[in-house]
């Protein structure tokens, strides 16, 4: 049994189809990356996997159980905003999960023991970079700090899958390049199964040891709704963890020449310029 | 000078003005209608000296000294406090009742889908009752007392308070909420962790909002039945034409509110400082 398994999964709003016939496995431990056009159903897909929304038809299982019905800690999630709490510092946003887990009533530790939590989380803002800014509310924080917080706050609850909707696509290339750096090392580390939501298919290729793409098979030119999205393709990226930094900067290369092929593949140029 | 015009065009759009210009300037319409007050009452006295319509400041000073400091002949208040003491109350009694409905209300209309489906167009409904209207069945209802006049503030003000409130429950991000529960939050953790943090802020703000037409109510439940208050007052030296005391009063209103509003808005400055990072607040 695959570590995540996906069958004959199907999803529709009001008669729309969305998705239909995703078929999918998951080993443990793997970096799943997915790209396609927009509206091709690829958020549809993760929210299926948090549980946000459920599936028309078709069933999901985590670890051989079929997923709960709410999001639950065993997923975790970075979006692409709105990932942490604005009124709580950095700090604060650390010790949330901890202070939850500890108080079943009210959520919240007072005196020592929150003072405890604090010293818990110390090694991790030093690890992402914020221990000078472990004060600091969001707001006053750059979009890379906040996501590195994002990450962090989502890995302390150990999720079995981490899913990430776009989390980098309002980052400035550089920062972006740090953020793949950071993910990358978290994720050889903690060696948890991770799956990426993606616009970019440079970044898809470079973190990724599989890559999926979504897109509709079956076009009807009279009614564009009438069929919804599956996977299209299914690549298996090879990535020896030693050789990463080569393979990574040959697989950008390679990935501009896919670019272009899968974006004539998606029909994006057919419906204008992408976004 | 063909580069000078657009250059002071720019300035008049552009340009930052120091702490001092924007107070003088500030300072300009307050100055334009105390001078204008001046004017008036001087032409008219000098038409008829025992004018009572426009009062010289002077007068008005010494009518509104002689309210904070001589006490009264016939209760032996010093009337200025006194009046302001159970118009304060009143307003604070009210205002208060109306936020624990607002947050109560709010919370359950906004988080909760069934809840919001049965109250909210109830709400919605009672909002757009003029309060004043119902002033008559308050009084029949609740008899002349205090009772009738907290209750007019607080149905003046609970409704809209309580609809601001559930649309700023629903305006926290589903993405928040999400997060939270991947982070092991239960429904009630949600509400304590982040739903109520979170409206705080907003609170302080409908409340300075509701503040408003709350001493609207205040002064005209005072000024239907009561027997002290800052309403009663003004409504009760109306018969002697005292315009030396119902000026200093209605100043004393104005400067009382609009400390209150000042007072609020300093709380959640310093309460709730991650709300107020970004833009600018009034």
């Amino acid at each position: 049994m695959s570590f995540v398994a996906v069958r004959d999964v199907a999803v529709s709003y009001d008669e729309t189809p969305i998705l239909e016939r995703i078929n999918l496995d998951i080993d443990e431990g793997a970096f799943v990356t997915v790209v396609g056009a927009s509206g091709c159903g690829k958020s549809t897909f993760l929210r299926l996997l948090l549980s946000q929304e459920s599936a028309t038809r078709g069933t999901i299982t985590l670890a051989g159980e079929p997923i709960p019905d709410r999001p639950t800690p065993d997923r975790g999630i970075v979006f692409q905003r709105y990932s942490v709490f604005p009124h709580l510092t950095v700090t604060e946003n650390l010790i949330l999960p901890l202070e939850l887990a500890r108080s079943r009533h009210f959520g919240r530790l007072f005196g020592a023991r929150r003072k405890a939590l604090c010293t818990e989380v110390d090694d991790i803002l030093v690890r992402i970079g914020l221990a000078h800014a472990s004060d600091r509310y969001p707001a006053q924080l750059s979009g890379g700090m906040q996501q590195r917080l994002a990450i962090a706050q989502a890995l302390l609850m150990k999720p079995k899958l981490l899913l990430l909707d776009e989390p980098f696509g309002a980052l400035d290339p550089g920062i972006r390049r740090d953020m793949h750096e950071l993910l990358l090392a978290l994720w050889e580390e903690i060696g948890m199964t991770v799956l990426m939501v993606t616009h970019d298919i440079a970044e898809a290729f470079k973190l990724g040891t599989r890559l999926i793409v979504f897109d509709k098979v079956r076009h009807d030119p009279d009614a564009p709704t009438a069929y919804g999205a599956t996977i299209t393709y299914d690549l298996p990226l090879r990535r020896p963890s030693a050789q990463r930094t080569d393979i990574a900067t040959a697989s950008v290369e390679a990935a501009d020449a896919l670019d272009q092929t899968i974006s004539l593949l998606t029909n994006e140029n057919r419906k204008g310029a992408p976004q | 000078m063909r580069g000078g015009r657009p250059d002071t065009l720019m300035a008049v759009t552009h340009g930052k003005l120091t702490r001092s210009t924007r107070l003088s300037l500030g300072a300009i319409p307050f100055v334009l209608l105390i001078a204008a007050y001046a004017v008036g009452s001087h032409l008219r006295r000098l038409e008829n000296p025992a004018d009572k319509l426009l009062p010289p400041f002077g007068k008005m000073a010494d009518a509104f000294w002689e309210m904070a400091t001589v006490p009264d002949k016939r209760s032996g208040d010093l009337l200025l406090w006194s009046d302001t003491a159970l118009s304060l109350g009143r307003l604070g009694v009210g205002i208060a009742v109306a936020a624990l409905i607002a947050v109560s209300l709010g919370v359950l209309i906004g988080f909760v889908p069934r809840v919001r489906a049965s109250l909210a167009p109830f709400v919605a409904a009672i909002s757009l009752i003029p309060p004043i209207t119902i002033l008559p069945i308050l009084f029949i209802i609740f008899g002349l007392g205090e009772l009738s006049k907290v209750m007019l503030i607080v149905l003046g003000t609970a409704p809209i308070m309580t609809r601001s409130l559930a649309q700023a429950v629903i305006d926290i991000p589903r993405e928040q909420i999400i997060k939270a529960e991947t982070l092991g939050a239960g429904p009630w953790q949600l509400v304590q962790r982040v739903v109520l943090p979170q409206i705080w802020p907003k609170l302080v703000t409908a409340m300075r909002l509701g503040l408003v037409p709350a001493w609207i109510f205040l002064i005209s439940a005072e000024a239907i039945a009561s027997t002290g208050g800052l309403g009663y007052r003004i409504f009760l030296v109306r018969r002697y034409l005292a315009m030396d005391i119902i000026i200093p009063y209605v100043l004393w209103i104005t400067l009382l509110a609009y400390t209150l509003d000042r007072l609020l808005h300093a709380f959640s400055r310093r309460a709730f400082r991650w709300a107020h990072l970004e833009g600018d607040s009034l």
